[in-house]
C-alpha cells in the first residue's frame, strides 16, 4: 500500500511520503487552486455569510428585513429552548439511525452480499431496479410513494385490501424511514459491492474449506478486511440521512409536525415562518452535530489505524 | 452639451405632441409622431400563472391579448415597445420568496403579481412603494380608481396608500347539495341564520350514510385555506376582528366560540372528517368530494364555483355538470343574529390579488401605462370572457355578471359585508398560530388548553403588548 | 483442528456413510430451504423495490389514470399533450445543458484536485475535506439561499445557466472530491512510476496515465452528479427568471399546484420523459464500465 519511493524532494512531514507524479507543494496547490477558488466563492463565503445571518433577526420580508438587528446568540438560545426543536432533533436521529444505518446500510449490504452468489438476469435486474430508485428524481419518487400510499385509491390499500387507510397520515415517521430506505439503498449496495469484491478470495476459500457457516464466514473473514469500508460508509450515510429534505415531499413535515425532521423544521421556519435569521441558526446547530458525529467516526477510525 | 441638445429636442417634440393632441386630434394619424424616433423599449411582468398549469387562464389572457393589444397600441403611438412575460406558477410561498429576493436585489419585472396579503411586509421592507411615488401623479388621474370601490382598493392599500392595482375580488359563502338536503329533509333555499342553524341541517345530513355532513377547513396542512375558508368568516361571526387598533386578537372568549365550534363539529359529534384536515392534499380532497356529492355542506370561495366545479369545458378541475341547478350557496351566518361585526347578521371574507409596480423598474411610467391597460374596462371584459369572475370594476362587473346568478350574488350581496385580512407582517406567523390551535381542537384537547397556547403562541409573535386578551 | 480437515480430502465420504442416510437427506432439505427462502428473500427485495415504479410505467400510457396502478386504457395521447405545453420539453433540455455543465467543471476540478490531494500529503488535509463537507450541507440548506442569491446578483449572473451551474457545482464538490480521493488513493502507483521515469509532467500523468484507470469512478461521479442536479429545485428556481431556460425540475412543481387538482395525466407522462434521461445515462455507464466503486474506498 505505502511503496517507499525515494521522490525528488524529501518531506518534512513524517508519516507516508510518496510524491508518486512529482507535484510538490506548489504543483499541488496549482491542482487544487481551480476547485479551491470555486469552493471559496460559492461555498465557503455563502456559508460564513449564513452563519452570520444566524446571530442576527433577519426575515425576508417585513421590517426585520430592512433593518436587520444584530442579536448574537439570542437565535440561538431561542432554539435550544425551543422544544419543537429538541422534538425535531430527536426524530431526525431516529430518522437516522432506522433509515440510513439500519435500513440503507443492512440492506445494501444483504443485497450485496447475495448478488456475489447471482448471475445473469436474477443478477442486473436487482442491481437496476435498485439503481432506478436511486437515480429517479427527487420529485418523481415522491410522487410515485405519494401515488403508492394514497389514501383513497393507492396501490397499497388496493393490495392488501385496506381500503382508506391514510398510511402518511397514521405512520408518517414509518412511511418516510421506508421511503428513505427505497431511494438510498443504492450507494450501500454499490459500495459494499466492490468492498466485498475486494476481500482476498484466498481468505474466503479457506474459510469455506473449514466448513465455516456463513455467518462465521461474515464475522471473522469479510468484516475485519472491510471495516474500513464500513466506516466510510456509515459516515456518509449518516450525514446525508441527517441533511436529507426528501420527506417533504411525502409529508410535509405532519401531521402536525409527526415527521419534521431537521431539514424540514428550517425550512418551515424560513420560508413559511419567514424567520431566515432563527433558520440559518438552526443550519449551523445542525452543521455542529454533524462535526461532531464526523469527529466521533474519524476517532473510530483513527482507533481501528492504531490497531491494525 | 450634445446630450442636452438632444433632450431639449425631445423635450420640445414631447410638448409638441401633448399640446397637438388636446387640440383633439386624438386619432393617430397625425403626423407630428416622427419628431423624434424612438427607442425601443421593453417592459415585463411577472406573476404566478402559467400556460398549462397554474391560473392558467390569467397566463393565457396576458400571452394573448395584453400582450398584442399594448404592442399595437404603443405602435400606433410610435413606441416600439417589447412585453414580455415571466410565468412562474409553483406555489405560493416559494412564489412570494422569489419575488422578495427578486425586490431586495434591485431586480426583477416592472410590473409584479401580488397576493394583497403581502402588501404590507413587503412596504415594511422597503421592497415596495406607493404607486403615485414610483410612477408619479399620472396615477391618481387615472379613471378606472373611480370604478373601484374604496374596499376592493384597500385589498392592495397599506397605510392609507395605494401600492398596487387589484385584479379581482372575491367573497366566502356557504355552498350545498341540494340533493342531499332534499334527502335529509332539508330546503332546497337555504338561508341559515346563526351557527346553530348550520349545525342543525349537518346534524340531518348525518342520517344520510357515506356522506360527510359538513367540511370546515382545519389544520396546518390546508395552509392559509384553514384561516380563510374556517377560521375568520366564523371570527368576524362573533363580532371581533384579528387586528384591530394596533392589537392582535389573543385568547379571548369569542375565538374560544370559534374554536367550541369546530369540537363539536369534529370531535364531539362527528359531522365533519378529521383525517381530511390532515392530509397534505386535504383541500383538493375536500372539492373532489364535494364534486362527487360526499360532502353535505362546504364554505368555499366564488372561486370553488367558478373554476373549481365550473362544467363549463377545460375550466374547472372538478366539474359538476348540474352545478347549476344542484349547488345552492348562502351567506354565511354570524353566531347569532346580530352578532357579527358591525352588527351584521351574515358575515363574509374576501381576499385579493393584484398587481404592483417594481420601484427598481427602468421605466416607470410605462410600466404604469401597461398596468392601466391591463386594468381597463375592455381588458377584464377580455379577461373574463371564456371564465367570468368578479372584477374589481363595477362598470364591467354590471355587464359581465348579468349571465352568473351566483357570482351577482357575490358582487352585490357579499362585496359590501366583507372584511379583510391584516395586511401586516405578522400576518402569516399569527395565520400559522390560528391554524395551529385548530389542530389541537380537532385533535381532542380541551379548549380552554388551546386557547391558552393560542395566547402564547401571539404573544411571542407580536410582543405582548400588542396582544388583546379579551 | 481445521488443518487436519484439510489434509484427507477423500476420507470424509466412507466416514460418514454409516449416519449418511438421515444426515444427508436433512443436509439436502436444510440446502433446499435456504435456497427457497433466499428466493423468496430476494423476491421481496425486488417487489419492494419495483412496486413504486410500475406506477411510472403504467399511468403515463392510461388515458385516465389513477393514483393507483392498473393496466391502462392505452394512448399515447398524454405525451402529445406533453408536446403541446410550450415549456415541456425545452426544460428537459435546458436540465440537460444544466448536468452535463455541472459534470464538466466538477469532473474537472475535482480530479485535479483530489489527484493532488491523494499524491501529496499536506498537513490538514483530512480535515480540510472534512470541513469542506459538512459546510457543504449549510450551502444547499434553505438557510442558505438568501447569500447565494445576493452572490450571484452581486457577480451579475442572475438569470444565467452559468450561474446556477457554479453554485451547484460549488455545493457539490467536496463530496466529489472526497469520493475521487479514495478512488485515487486505491489506483497503484506503479503506473505513474514509470511515467515519471519517462519524464511525463504531472499533468501529463493525469492525464494520460491515471483518468483512464480512474474512468469507472469518474463515471460514477457522472453520474451522481447528474442526479444531484437533474431534482435540484430551490437553486435554478431563485436564480432563473425567464420561462424558456427553466429546468424540468422546476417545471414539474408547475403541474403540482392547488388550483384544483393535480393533473395525472401531465405528471405522469412528464416524470417517466423526466427520469429516462438519467436511467438511459446509468444503463450506458454501467454497460461501458459496470458501475462499481473500484478498488473501494479506505479511510
Amino acid at each position: 500500500m505505502s511503496v517507499a519511493m525515494s521522490s525528488a524532494r524529501v518531506r518534512r512531514t513524517p508519516s507516508r511520503v510518496d510524491d508518486i507524479a512529482g507535484l510538490g507543494r506548489v504543483g499541488a496547490g496549482l491542482f487544487m487552486a481551480p476547485a479551491l477558488a470555486l469552493i471559496g466563492v460559492f461555498l465557503i463565503f455563502p456559508a460564513l455569510w449564513t452563519i452570520y445571518l444566524g446571530m442576527t433577526n433577519y426575515r425576508l420580508t417585513g421590517l426585520a428585513a430592512a433593518d436587520p438587528d444584530f442579536v448574537g446568540l439570542d437565535n440561538y438560545t431561542q432554539v435550544l429552548g425551543d422544544s419543537s426543536f429538541w422534538w425535531s432533533l430527536r426524530l431526525t436521529l431516529v430518522f437516522v439511525v432506522l433509515s440510513g444505518i439500519l435500513g440503507q446500510m443492512m440492506l445494501g449490504f444483504s443485497i450485496a452480499w447475495a448478488l456475489r452468489h447471482l448471475k445473469g438476469l436474477a443478477k442486473s435486474l436487482t442491481e437496476t431496479l435498485v439503481l432506478a430508485a436511486w437515480v429517479v428524481p427527487g420529485s418523481v419518487g415522491s410522487f410515485l410513494w405519494l401515488a403508492l400510499l394514497d389514501r383513497r385509491g393507492g396501490t397499497l390499500n388496493v393490495l392488501l385490501d385496506s381500503p382508506g387507510t391514510a398510511w402518511l397520515i397514521n405512520y408518517p415517521m414509518a412511511s418516510i424511514i421506508i421511503f428513505n430506505i427505497w431511494v438510498g439503498t443504492a450507494f450501500s449496495m454499490l459500495l459494499f459491492s466492490s468492498a466485498l469484491a475486494s476481500v482476498p478470495p484466498s481468505q474466503m476459500e479457506s474459510a469455506e474449506m473449514v466448513g465455516a457457516t456463513a455467518w462465521q464466514q461474515l464475522r471473522d473473514v469479510v468484516i475485519p478486511n472491510i471495516k474500513g469500508h464500513i466506516l466510510t460508509n456509515t459516515l456518509l450515510i449518516t450525514l446525508w440521512t441527517f441533511n436529507t429534505f426528501g420527506p417533504y415531499l411525502l409529508t410535509a413535515g405532519g401531521p402536525n409536525g409527526q415527521s419534521e425532521i431537521l431539514a424540514v423544521y428550517i425550512y418551515r421556519t424560513a420560508i413559511p415562518g419567514g424567520q431566515l435569521g432563527k433558520g440559518a441558526a438552526i443550519s449551523l446547530i445542525m452543521l455542529l452535530i454533524n462535526l461532531v458525529i464526523a469527529l466521533g467516526y474519524i476517532h473510530l477510525a483513527r482507533g481501528k489505524k492504531k490497531r491494525a | 452639451m450634445n446630450r442636452s441638445k438632444n433632450i431639449g429636442v425631445t423635450i420640445s417634440a414631447a410638448a409638441l405632441v401633448v399640446i397637438l393632441a388636446a387640440c383633439g386630434q386624438g386619432a393617430s394619424d397625425t403626423p407630428v409622431e416622427s419628431a423624434a424616433p424612438s427607442a425601443p423599449e421593453t417592459v415585463s411582468m411577472t406573476a404566478n400563472a402559467i400556460t398549462g398549469g397554474k391560473n392558467a387562464a390569467e397566463a393565457d389572457w396576458f400571452t394573448d391579448w395584453v400582450k398584442p393589444q399594448f404592442e399595437a397600441a404603443m405602435k400606433a403611438d410610435g413606441r416600439d415597445v417589447t412585453v414580455v412575460f415571466e410565468p412562474q406558477g409553483v406555489d405560493d410561498e416559494n412564489y412570494k420568496t422569489k419575488i422578495a429576493l427578486d425586490l431586495q436585489s434591485g431586480g426583477g419585472a416592472d410590473i409584479i403579481g401580488m397576493d394583497g396579503i403581502w402588501v404590507g411586509e413587503f412596504a415594511q421592507a422597503g421592497y415596495i412603494e406607493p404607486l403615485s411615488d414610483v410612477a408619479g401623479s399620472v396615477v391618481d388621474e387615472w379613471d378606472g380608481w373611480p370604478q373601484i370601490s374604496e374596499a376592493v382598493q384597500n385589498a392592495l392599500s397599506f397605510e392609507g396608500e395605494r401600492y398596487g392595482v387589484p385584479q379581482g375580488a372575491d367573497g366566502r359563502v356557504l355552498y350545498y347539495n341540494k340533493a342531499l338536503f332534499a334527502q335529509a329533509g332539508l330546503p332546497e333555499n337555504w338561508n341559515p341564520t346563526s351557527w346553530a342553524d348550520v349545525l342543525d341541517a349537518s346534524r340531518a345530513l348525518k342520517a344520510i350514510d357515506g356522506v360527510v355532513p359538513i367540511q370546515l377547513n382545519a389544520g396546518t396542512a390546508m395552509g392559509e385555506a384553514t384561516t380563510m375558508q374556517g377560521v375568520l368568516p366564523l371570527l368576524v361571526g362573533t363580532g371581533v376582528e384579528l387586528w384591530k387598533d394596533g392589537k392582535w386578537l389573543g385568547g379571548t372568549k369569542e375565538l374560544g366560540e370559534v374554536l367550541g365550534l369546530y369540537r363539536t363539529i369534529y370531535v364531539d359529534e362527528m359531522l365533519g372528517d378529521p383525517i381530511m384536515q390532515q392530509e397534505a392534499a386535504g383541500r383538493d380532497n375536500s372539492f373532489a368530494q364535494f364534486a362527487a356529492g360526499k360532502i353535505g355542506i362546504l364554505l368555499e370561495g366564488d372561486y370553488f364555483w367558478r373554476s373549481v366545479i365550473n362544467p363549463a369545458e377545460g375550466v374547472g378541475n372538478a366539474p359538476m355538470a348540474d352545478r347549476d341547478t344542484n349547488v345552492g350557496y348562502a351567506l354565511i351566518p354570524a353566531m347569532k343574529p346580530g352578532a357579527g361585526v358591525n352588527g351584521q347578521d351574515f358575515v363574509s371574507m374576501s381576499g385579493g390579488t393584484g398587481r404592483v409596480l417594481n420601484p427598481n423598474s427602468k421605466n416607470p411610467e410605462l410600466a404604469w401605462e401597461l398596468l392601466a391597460f391591463m386594468n381597463s374596462a375592455d381588458a377584464f371584459r377580455s379577461r373574463v370572457a371564456g371564465t367570468i369572475s368578479i372584477t374589481p370594476r363595477e362598470d364591467v362587473n354590471a355587464e359581465v355578471l348579468k349571465g352568473d346568478a351566483m357570482l351577482t350574488f357575490v358582487s352585490e350581496e357579499i362585496l359590501p359585508i366583507t372584511a379583510y385580512r391584516p395586511g401586516l407582517a405578522a400576518y402569516p406567523e399569527v395565520s400559522l398560530a390560528l391554524q395551529e390551535a385548530t389542530v389541537a381542537v380537532v385533535a381532542g384537547e380541551p379548549v380552554d388548553q388551546v386557547l391558552e397556547s393560542y395566547s402564547k403562541a401571539v404573544a411571542d409573535i407580536v410582543g405582548a403588548e400588542n396582544v388583546d386578551n379579551g | 483442528m481445521t488443518q487436519s480437515t484439510a489434509v484427507q480430502p477423500a476420507s470424509p465420504a466412507p466416514l460418514k456413510k454409516s449416519r449418511a442416510g438421515p444426515i444427508l437427506a436433512s443436509r439436502t432439505v436444510k440446502h433446499f430451504v435456504t435456497r427457497v427462502l433466499f428466493a423468496l428473500a430476494m423476491g421481496l427485495v425486488l417487489v419492494f423495490f419495483a412496486l413504486p415504479l410500475t406506477w411510472l410505467v403504467t399511468a403515463p400510457f392510461d388515458s385516465n389514470p389513477t393514483m393507483a396502478v392498473r393496466w391502462p386504457d392505452w394512448t399515447f395521447g398524454n405525451f402529445q399533450t406533453l408536446l403541446e405545453s410550450p415549456y415541456a420539453l425545452g426544460s428537459i433540455g435546458v436540465s440537460l445543458i444544466l448536468g452535463a455543465g455541472t459534470i464538466a467543471v466538477v469532473l474537472t476540478l475535482g480530479s485535479l484536485a483530489s489527484y493532488a490531494l491523494s499524491r501529496v500529503h499536506i498537513r490538514g488535509r483530512d480535515g480540510l475535506l472534512y470541513a469542506l463537507l459538512l459546510l457543504s450541507s449549510v450551502v444547499t440548506g434553505t438557510a442558505a439561499m438568501v447569500p447565494t442569491f445576493q452572490l450571484i446578483t452581486l457577480i451579475g449572473l442572475i438569470d444565467t445557466h452559468v450561474g446556477v451551474v457554479l453554485v451547484l457545482a460549488g455545493g457539490l464538490l467536496p463530496t466529489v472530491i472526497f469520493i475521487l480521493k479514495d478512488f485515487m488513493d486505491s489506483i497503484p502507483k506503479s503506473y505513474e512510476e514509470s511515467a515519471r521515469l519517462y519524464g511525463a509532467s504531472p499533468s501529463q500523468i493525469l492525464r494520460h496515465v491515471v483518468v483512464p484507470i480512474a474512468r469507472p469512478g469518474l463515471a460514477f461521479v457522472a453520474v451522481w452528479t447528474l442526479v444531484q442536479v437533474w431534482g435540484n429545485f430551490l437553486v435554478p428556481f431563485l436564480l432563473l427568471r425567464s420561462p424558456e431556460t427553466k429546468p424540468a425540475a422546476v417545471l414539474m412543481y408547475t403541474f403540482y399546484t392547488e388550483s384544483g387538482q393535480v393533473d395525472l395525466r401531465l405528471i405522469s407522462a412528464f416524470s417517466l420523459v423526466f427520469s429516462v434521461p438519467v436511467i438511459v445515462l446509468y444503463f450506458l455507464v454501467n454497460r461501458r464500465y459496470g458501475f462499481r466503486f473500484h478498488g473501494g474506498i479506505k479511510s
